[in-house]
């Protein structure tokens, strides 16, 4: 008790003190541009994007140091939405209307993100959203700094397909139910089917939010392995169920040479709580890994572990998108000259930016950034080194062309389509056709 | 010249004797393969194509690499296997030279099988894997370690050829098999020499159909994957005579799907035990809302994470007990908490079980977040001792041992707190309370002292399950939210103010969840559930095994 009392005693102070610096902070307010971090700092989300506001805070404090921007220094406001959406929206609101931010740097899960939409539509302001997700969105006031399934999904099932990739002819779609690996799983299922896989050779199973009882579905798994067919898993299982997940992969003896598992939300970060050594050989697909050995990646990584003073902190993917987002903004308000936001908005069309894999990312006409696919696979010190990556970057496909109803959907935000959703077919802007 | 070479062919020779006691048998194995299937090998051009491909940092390249390792009859051969396992192979990409890294560190050439100095370490490149890379390796381990003196490690190389089905490695299995002395090893090498058997198409048909029937006695899920992969490719008697058997199996093993079926509840059942009996005791015998009991569970889990961290920055060797010691001292922590809570918060509020709930609740959150402060958002590393890890089969089901120490563990849980109420002082204490709060008092029973304590025991309790579930689950701030909906329903279902109850429940939603699973899916599983539940409860409000009589009233 005297513990959690002192740490309560602390975290008190730490409120007051904070409410102190913002105070302060506001008598300055007018020579400084201000940035927006929403990202959760408690709740079940804390786990992914408490590490995203620290690289925030981090790039921030560069951008400072090299003279900030236009003259102005960059002042973080950091909010706590709490994982609760609707929370997502109201803090969006107070940070648009009230902190008058210039950018918001945020989100993790679509839900999410779909919270906060309307809020930067109608106070027209702008997001940066950098995590992968469903794609079938292209919204005038977000940009997409993570990948869309065509960044992620499709190489990952191609290369396992191929024969480097162990020729797999069987396949189990494992996802948490919710919008993201309902909406890849039908992109996929759509796609393994046009590559002629046959409905029995796929396998689809849904389980709830932090799932923890993986028997019986890894016995299934090892059974719909065991029909003389190569047979590999495409996991889009949610962060916290994934290490129960691999735990029982491991007990179960279900090896990467036997099985391998492919995962689209396991990074760097969700297994530093793991024991890798029985994973090794499972593969991740990413646009970003640490293990990336380029001089930028190096620097970067130096910074995080200075910057969090802890040597072994990891980077993974969604920081990446961070970094990509910022120096992509950073570069439209020079071009812009202003940090208004529809001249901003015009300018970030077109403008490259150095990513972390030594090669450069481009903010396309469609919201989104063209990115390199990599494919990983997870080494015993937790670690992912790859094995296979596209020869160069890939442009993103907000709206899948193998599903229907969005097949005929273009988004195009230059003058003079200037529209999310146009109907090549109808050849009107709005709504699926 | 010569006499150089010679000289140093000796030095691998003197630097590889250390390696041979261990590697002794396979080493030569490994000329024996080369002898078998390339008579001409020891050719030098032959080795430097190897040694070449490499160094050319192509998958397909390493994987042919590692096939021709065996039959180019290079020395370094099984060093370079092992050292390739644990990733310590390295290749130079400007001389294309090839280095390993002993387990000292040094680093000697593969060419030579001498130590390798003035190579600029920085400018080496490793060799790196992929899974069919992994797989080659793995085959081409498999059969050097046949005939390894450890046992376990001749099991996993039988078991890896079976895999494999390396036409190669038939020579050596069926030497293997020659001189196998145990009869448990001997059945698997035969398993493994019928796999490469069948699955040659130009092996003589008799042959392959004694081989067939050889899986088939095996029986289990390998067998049967073994076996239709074995009916695609074949045609005639084989291809009918490998369908029959993977049916066959498939029938069998459908049968014991059940049994499976029956352990996995129990396995669940027992987890929701554990989760829930701590809760039996605040909720269901003293009637307190706790909405921070899955915050118990939680801290419990951070204990066993403490104790961990101690142990393996002082006392490594501890590392086996470390959740021997962590129950008594998670016991006693959450157990403090739960008397310091009940002390300072919820002895004010009996009675008011709606301002319980709230102030639980928020108690609830500010737990999680002084945990996120003071360990981070991020999932904790729970180590498994090695008795929790790995599987054993039972029949044709794989049994996780951490799964079955937590049944143990969940029952031991359960005798212990049985007997507590029963036989001790206190538990009649707490009983006499519980049923009768006035008439216990007037007795000359210190309530207030009975109701700490006793809330404290059922926050110990939660305190020990969390160590428990620290093998299974994230050790995350978030722990606890997961458990407590699942826990007040056990509770409810079975009783309120019941242990027997606590445990029916616990273990026949376990099993039940595991039954509709397959059928329903996880999801919708869970839901049918739930639905099962409120429909009981209307019927039965007071779950499965209510009290009666006059201590209902009270």
């Amino acid at each position: 008790m005297l513990f959690s009392r002192r740490s309560m005693l602390r975290a008190t102070s730490a409120l007051v003190g904070g409410a102190i610096a913002l105070a302060s902070f506001g008598a300055q307010a007018a020579d400084t541009i201000k940035v927006g971090i929403l990202h959760s700092l408690s709740g079940t989300m804390a786990i992914s994007e408490t590490t995203l506001k620290d690289v925030m805070l981090m790039l921030i404090d560069e951008q400072n140091k090299k003279g900030g921007v236009l003259g102005k220094k960059l002042e973080a406001v950091v909010v706590d939405p709490a994982s609760n959406w609707p929370l997502f929206a109201e803090k969006a609101r107070d940070l648009v209307a009230k902190d008058k931010v210039a950018a918001v740097f945020g989100c993790w899960t679509s839900s999410s993100r779909k919270a906060v939409l309307p809020v930067f539509e109608e106070l027209n302001s702008i997001l940066f959203y950098p995590v992968q997700y469903e794609g079938e969105e292209s919204q005038r006031n977000v940009f997409y700094t993570g990948a869309a399934p065509n960044q992620q999904a499709i190489p990952a099932v191609d290369y396992l397909m191929s024969a480097e990739g162990g020729s797999v002819k069987r396949w189990v779609l494992a996802g948490t139910d919710y919008v993201y690996p309902r909406t890849t799983n039908k992109i996929l299922e759509a796609y393994l089917k046009s590559k002629g896989v046959k409905s029995e050779d796929i396998m689809i199973n849904y389980t709830p939010f932090g799932h923890s009882d993986w028997q019986t579905i890894v016995s299934d798994i090892k059974k719909f392995g065991s029909a003389g067919k190569k047979t590999a898993v495409v996991s889009t299982i949610n962060g916290d169920a994934n290490v129960p997940f691999y735990k029982e992969l491991g007990n179960a003896g279900i090896k990467a040479t036997d099985i391998p598992v492919v995962a689209f939300s396991v990074g760097e970060e969700e297994l530093a709580g793991l024991d890798t050594k029985p994973l090794v050989g499972h593969l991740a697909a990413w646009n970003y890994f640490q293990s990336i050995d380029d001089p930028a990646n190096k620097e970067f990584i130096a910074k995080w572990r200075e910057f969090t003073k802890n040597p072994k902190r990891v980077t993974n993917d969604p920081m990446e998108a961070h970094v990509i987002g910022f120096n992509m903004w950073i570069k439209a308000i020079e071009k812009a000259g202003t940090t208004d936001t529809d001249a901003v908005i015009d300018a970030m069309v077109g403008v490259s930016v150095p990513n972390l894999t030594g090669g450069y990312s481009a903010m396309m006409p469609n919201h989104h950034i063209t990115k390199p696919v990599l494919i990983g696979e997870i080494q015993a010190d937790g670690q992912i080194n790859t094995v296979w990556q596209t020869s160069g970057t890939v442009v993103a496909q907000e709206w899948s062309p193998y599903l229907e109803g969005s097949k005929d959907m273009i988004s195009d935000w230059r003058k003079p389509l200037s529209c999310g959703n146009f109907n090549v077919k109808t050849g009107k802007c709005g709504g699926k056709s | 010249m010569t006499r150089l070479l010679g000289a140093a062919v000796s030095r691998v020779r003197v630097e590889l004797t250390r390696k041979a006691l261990k590697w002794g048998a396979a080493a030569v194995l490994f000329g024996l393969m080369g002898a078998a299937f390339q008579p001409v090998s020891l050719r030098a051009d032959t080795i430097d194509d190897v040694l070449a491909k490499f160094a050319t940092d192509r998958f397909p390249d390493t994987e042919k690499a590692i096939q021709d390792l065996a039959s180019s009859g290079l020395a370094t051969g099984p060093a370079m296997l092992e050292a390739l396992a644990a990733s310590q192979l390295y290749f130079d990409p400007i001389s294309k030279g090839v280095f390993l890294k002993d387990s000292s560190g040094a680093l000697i050439a593969a060419r030579t099988g001498v130590k390798a100095d003035g190579v600029p370490e920085a400018r080496l490149k490793k060799v790196r894997m992929n899974n069919s890379v992994r797989g080659a390796m793995q085959t081409a381990q498999g059969a050097l370690s046949l005939m390894s003196p450890d046992p376990a490690k001749r099991l996993s190389a039988a078991e890896s050829v079976f895999k494999s089905r390396d036409p190669a490695s038939l020579p050596l299995v069926q030497m293997a098999l020659e001189a196998e002395k145990d009869a448990r090893i001997r059945g698997v090498f035969e398993q493994a020499r019928a796999s490469i058997i069948a699955s040659d198409n130009s092996q003589d048909e008799i042959k392959r159909l004694d081989a067939l029937d050889v899986i088939k006695d095996r029986g289990d899920q390998d067998a049967a994957s073994l076996l239709s992969t074995i009916a695609a490719s074949s045609n005639g008697r084989v291809k009918a005579s490998a369908e029959d058997g993977a049916r066959a199996i498939q029938s069998r093993l459908a049968l014991w799907a059940h049994v499976q079926n029956i352990w996995y509840g129990l396995s669940l059942g027992s987890v929701l035990l554990l989760a829930a009996i701590g809760l039996a005791i605040t909720f269901g015998v003293m009637g307190i809302i706790n909405m921070a009991h899955g915050e118990m569970v939680m801290l419990g889990a951070y204990t066993t994470f403490v104790v961990q961290e101690w142990i393996r920055a002082h006392n490594p060797a501890l590392f086996n007990y470390s959740l021997l010691i962590a129950i008594p001292l998670a016991f006693v922590f959450t157990g403090f908490i739960g008397v310091v809570i009940e002390r300072t918060i919820i002895r004010f509020l009996y009675g008011r079980p709606l301002e319980t709930l709230l102030a639980t609740f928020g108690l609830s959150l500010m737990l999680q977040q002084a945990v996120r402060s003071i360990f981070g958002a991020n999932n904790r590393e729970v180590g498994a001792p090695a008795f929790m890890s790995g599987s054993f089969d039972f029949g044709p089901i794989a049994v996780t041992s951490g799964r079955m120490w937590i049944i143990v563990f969940a029952i031991a849980v359960f005798v212990g707190l049985l007997m507590l109420l029963r036989v001790t002082p206190f538990g009649l204490r707490m009983r006499a309370v519980t049923q009768n709060r006035r008439m216990a008092s007037a007795m000359g029973i210190d309530t207030n002292r009975v109701d700490a304590l006793a809330f404290g025991l059922g926050s110990g309790i939660a305190g020990i399950a969390g160590v428990a579930l620290s093998q299974i689950d994230n050790v995350s701030p978030n722990l606890g939210q997961s458990y407590i909906i699942d826990s007040f329903m056990v509770v409810v279902f079975g009783g309120v103010g019941n242990l027997w109850g606590t445990l029916v429940a616990a273990l026949s939603l376990g099993v039940a969840n595991k039954f509709l699973e397959p059928i329903a899916g996880a999801v919708l599983g869970k839901i049918l559930l739930l639905v099962f539940i409120i429909l009981f409860i209307q019927k039965r409000p007071r779950g499965l095994f209510a009290l009666k009589g006059r201590a209902v009233e009270a």
